[in-house]
């Protein structure tokens, strides 16, 4: 099923136990929804937390991505050059990058507002509904792509788990197979929209 | 001695000896010997069209792939359903058609029993690779039942085939041509306005996406209407068209 | 009626009319029309009236002479010589020459052609049946009654004869197949839908010889067993419809089409249905829906229009070339057509050589003569000293060919292996200045826009295809992309449903084929090596980068 070849697959099987796994998550544009599912494997995490390091993630308290990681999640769409910037970074310093979500496959929500353009969205968003101020922000909100587009699109990803949000017992299945050295075939797991 | 009058043929799919009658199609054997064939145009009762393409196999001896669903078996036939080359072809048919609208299954009426989205999962489409298109289509909400997105219309036009071969009004047609073509009631008026349509609602209960749906309902499972042992829409579909069928 | 009494009528209707002993023949096809070659014939008119020698001279509008570059074009009695770029004012030296030169064509241009199909094309007034019939027509469909229906398909079928509307299945099986589905209705269908850009074979010979392809139909149509005819032709061509409509009444009047045909037990009429400018209904099932008042879409094959087509009946349908090759070959014999061309394509084919080419026009050739005779000897080669590139043959189902393959013979054959088709017969030469990459855009433009929309490789297939096309020629291709146009064009070429999906990627893969350097260029180095691309830097677009 997957496009990885074996070579950059997780082993921790083996006798390399002392390390963990080095794991992190970012949250581009989304409704967070994925990260709450992520917690939604309750008292599990506290077991894949015997294996995994959790370095970096909305999560956790880190500023910086580290310099290498094992797998990263990524939940949300790319809208704007600051998610690029991001996910480009995190590319670059990550062994195995999994889509998490349908924001992160397909776009999703966030590209519900591609049909319409970003100068009808910014404008209904800040001036036709706004209660207290009408201005559209130029400082501090990033400036939005033309269209919201899934991850892929700009950077190689290596699996995807659809869903919106993905179950918790899915996400705990791509981890422990990720932590077992395989890399799982997740659309028995999840589809899209769920 | 009784006869039907129809010869039977012998033949193999998948590797497996099979028989049907002259006048019948290789999907419609496939499913008697429950080989699943994927297809989202296809329909019983329905007039036959091929567009989907889902529905491709291999015949040996034939260079070309061949659409289960209109191509009538004979004799000796060597038909293969889901070669690797098959299966790679039908997800990224799946890819164009996720890439070509906007369907976005987790806020669609029809999350859950969508044939699109069920096949994308049965043939493990992970993602789409293609480049989304994004196009704005209004959706059609002035019929006082029903509702009309094209952004997740598949033009699979059982919509329009259920309601000019079956219910004889033929409010349904396809306008414009190649992406931009789109299912139009009347001559483009809005739904709520047709003079033709009877308000039937057959064309809802065959669509396969979210595009044809009830106002103010969840999106009804019509997975029933594909099985051979719950007889209820499919039964009345076949019947309706043998009833057409012995009149012309 | 015998033939003695059709020519007697012919010649009757033919001394009706004043002419002269030598005839000046104007050119009157929609090309030279429009270069206003009517001023240059009423010029000629008054000046003869004015001269008073009306019994010596007379002028004749004529269908294409073919070298429509330079046009208006006048040729005088047999038209040994042409003259180019005429002007009213020349009118006294044609009348001079008329009455003096009979000089002989030296230009390659018209020497190494050969002429079947366009043989009476620039010698009738294709407004009158009676200049058809004295040159032999509906001769052929005479004598044919005297046949079997056997007779004459056999007859067709020695001669080799392959279907000139682009994909080649031999006409005689074809004929055969619809001749053998018993005695019911059928019909039969002149596909005069010519929509490949840049083509203009159809449209020339329904203009200049109009009752060719009427006699060709209704041999056709004793052959199958049909008794009923239609010509599709697309609206964009008024004048070809006007002188088929003209053509078709005239037939009617002179009794060789309508009931008891040359007063034998035959009947056949034709009526004529106009396209709405959709390319896709030259496609043959398509075509039939269209002419059923159905939108016109392609349906799945089988079965096919010889067994199950308009309105279910049995139907032969055929290009207006492939018509057009049907008198001489019954009137000659199909051994005589056999003899011409090579082993698999027989006698001739009508291209239309448009482009970056000195003679742009109307050429007829034996197949299995060179592309470098055609482009060069014929076409006169590339003008303004500018350096070939590629010729492109079949329209948007068809390839480009680069230089290296230039000796190969024009057949359907060679052709296809090349990774092009013969097509219907546009030839569009490519100097230096053009863009490959920007060629193929081009073609899937078209094709995108001409998709029906039924199947979804098709419908999505050529925009995705476009997409990336259009992203490589602004320069933010990448090598990835290069991967996806082949992959995503075996998808298309395999999974659509008609001919006009299938053959959608050729364009794109016949110049990724030939010509992968200049895609690497645009993607790679960001420059179109032929200068017809605009790259924007980051700076002019005032983005940082460009995004999909």
């Amino acid at each position: 099923m997957s496009k990885v070849s074996e070579d950059i697959a997780l082993n921790t099987g083996s006798d390399t136990n002392s390390a963990k796994v080095k794991a992190a998550t970012v949250w581009l544009d989304g409704c967070s929804g994925c990260h709450m599912s992520f917690l939604d494997m309750d008292e599990r995490i506290v077991e894949l937390l015997e294996k995994i390091d959790l370095l970096y993630s909305p999560l956790v308290d880190h500023k910086e991505f580290p310099d290498m990681v094992d797998v990263t999640l990524v939940e949300g769409a790319v809208s704007s050059h600051e998610d690029l910037e991001k996910i480009r970074k995190v590319r670059a310093h990550t062994k195995i990058l999994v889509s998490l979500g349908d924001c992160a496959i397909t776009a999703n929500v966030p590209s519900m507002r591609n049909p319409f353009g970003v100068e009808a969205i910014m404008k209904h968003a800040y001036i036709d509904t706004a209660v207290t101020k009408d201005v559209i922000p130029n400082e501090v909100v990033p400036e939005l792509f033309e269209y919201s587009r899934p991850v892929h699109n700009f950077v190689k990803v290596d699996l995807f788990l659809q869903g919106c949000p993905p179950p918790a017992d899915a996400i705990h299945f791509l981890l422990t197979e990720l932590l077992e050295g395989r890399m799982p075939d997740l659309t028995k797991v999840s589809r899209l929209g769920k | 001695m009784v006869t039907t009058g129809k010869k039977v043929k012998t033949f193999i799919i998948d590797g497996k000896d099979v028989s049907g009658t002259e006048d019948q199609t290789v999907i419609e054997v496939c499913r008697e010997n429950n080989i699943e064939i994927p297809t989202l145009c296809h329909l019983e009762g329905l007039a036959e069209v091929g567009a989907c393409r889902l529905c491709l196999v291999e015949i040996k001896g034939s260079n070309k792939l061949l659409p289960a669903c209109v191509t009538k078996v004979h004799e000796g036939m060597e038909v293969i359903t889901a070669s690797e080359g098959l299966k790679k072809y039908r997800i990224k048919i799946l890819e164009l058609f996720f890439s070509e609208r906007n369907h976005i299954c987790s806020v669609c009426v029809s999350n859950g029993i969508c044939e699109l989205q069920n096949l994308a999962q049965r043939l493990g489409m992970t993602h789409v690779h293609y480049p989304y298109l994004f196009p704005k289509f209004d959706v059609d909400a002035s019929h006082e039942r029903f509702v009309l997105d094209n952004n997740r219309c598949i033009l699979c036009t059982r919509c329009v085939r259920v309601c000019d071969e079956i219910e004889g009004a033929h409010t349904w047609d396809i306008m414009g041509r190649g992406i931009e073509s789109m299912v139009i009631t009347d001559l483009n008026k809005p739904w709520g306005e047709s003079e033709s349509c009877t308000s039937c609602g057959k064309c809802v209960a065959v669509c396969p996406t979210g595009a044809l749906v009830e106002k103010y309902k969840n999106a009804v499972d019509k997975s029933f209407m594909y099985k051979k042992d719950k007889l209820k829409f499919l039964p009345y579909l076949t019947t309706m068209r043998e009833v057409k069928n012995e009149q012309s | 009626m015998i033939i003695e009494e059709l020519i007697e009528y012919a010649q009757k209707l033919h001394l009706r009319e004043k002419t002269g002993k030598h005839e000046v023949k104007v050119c009157s096809a929609a090309g030279c029309l429009s270069l206003k070659s009517e001023a240059v014939a009423d010029e000629l008119r008054k000046k003869i009236a004015e001269l008073g020698i009306e019994e010596e001279v007379s002028v004749k509008p004529v269908g294409c002479l073919g070298l429509c570059s330079k046009g208006p074009l006048v040729t005088i009695d047999s038209g040994n010589r042409v003259y180019q770029n005429v002007k009213p004012e020349d009118a006294n030296l044609i009348i001079e020459k008329a009455k003096t030169d009979p000089q002989s064509e030296t230009d390659k241009f018209f020497t190494r052609q050969q002429k079947i199909v366009l043989e009476n094309s620039g010698q009738v007034d294709p407004e009158k049946i009676h200049d058809y019939i004295l040159r032999d027509g509906y001769k052929a469909l005479h004598d044919v009654l005297e046949m079997t229906p056997q007779e004459v398909i056999d007859e067709v079928t020695i001669s080799g004869l392959r279907g000139r509307g682009g994909a080649g299945y031999p006409t005689g099986l074809k004929w055969n197949t619809v001749a053998k589905t018993g005695n019911i209705k059928k019909y039969v269908i002149c596909n005069a839908d010519e929509g490949d850009p840049g083509a203009f074979m159809d449209r020339s010979l329904l203009e200049g010889d109009p009752h060719r392809v009427l006699e060709g139909m209704a041999i056709a149509a004793y052959a199958v067993g049909a008794d009923e005819g239609y010509v599709y032709c697309r609206a964009e061509y008024p004048l070809a419809i006007k002188r088929l409509k003209n053509a078709v009444k005239q037939a009617e009047r002179a009794g060789v089409l309508g009931k008891n045909i040359f007063g034998t037990t035959f009947s056949f009429t034709v009526d004529l249905r106009i396209g709405a400018g959709a390319f896709v209904c030259g496609e043959e099932t398509a075509l039939i829906a269209s002419i059923e008042g159905k939108r016109g879409q392609p349906r799945p094959r089988p079965p096919y229009p010889a067994e199950v087509g308009l309105w279910g009946s049995p139907t032969l349908i055929n290009n207006v070339e492939t018509y057009g090759n049907i008198a001489p070959i019954l009137r000659n014999g199909g051994e005589w057509y056999a003899a011409i061309g090579t082993e698999k394509s027989k006698g001739t084919k009508v291209f239309a050589l448009a482009g970056k080419i000195v003679n742009t026009g109307l050429i007829e050739i034996p197949m299995g003569i060179s592309l470098r005779e055609v482009i060069y000897d014929i076409g006169g080669g590339i003008p303004d000293g500018k350096k070939f590139k590629a010729v492109q043959t079949g329209g948007p189902s068809g390839g480009c060919i680069p230089e290296q393959f230039l000796d190969k013979p024009v057949d359907y054959e060679s052709l296809s292996e090349l990774g092009s088709i013969m097509g219907s017969g546009g030839m569009i030469i490519m100097d230096e200045t053009s863009c490959m990459v920007d060629v193929a855009k081009y073609f899937l433009d078209f094709t995108k826009d001409e998709s029906c929309g039924k199947c979804v490789p098709c419908r999505v297939g050529t925009v995705q295809l476009y997409n990336i096309l259009d992203r490589i020629t602004k320069g933010t291709g990448t090598m990835e992309d290069l991967d996806e146009l082949d992959d995503l064009c075996d998808l298309v070429k395999n999974t659509s449903l008609c001919g006009l999906g299938q053959a959608a990627p050729n364009p794109v893969l016949s110049t990724i084929q030939y010509f992968r350097d200049e895609y690497i260029a645009h993607i790679v180095d960001k420059k179109c090596p032929a200068g017809v691309c605009k790259f924007h830097t980051h700076a002019e677009t005032g983005k940082s980068e460009v995004i999909i």
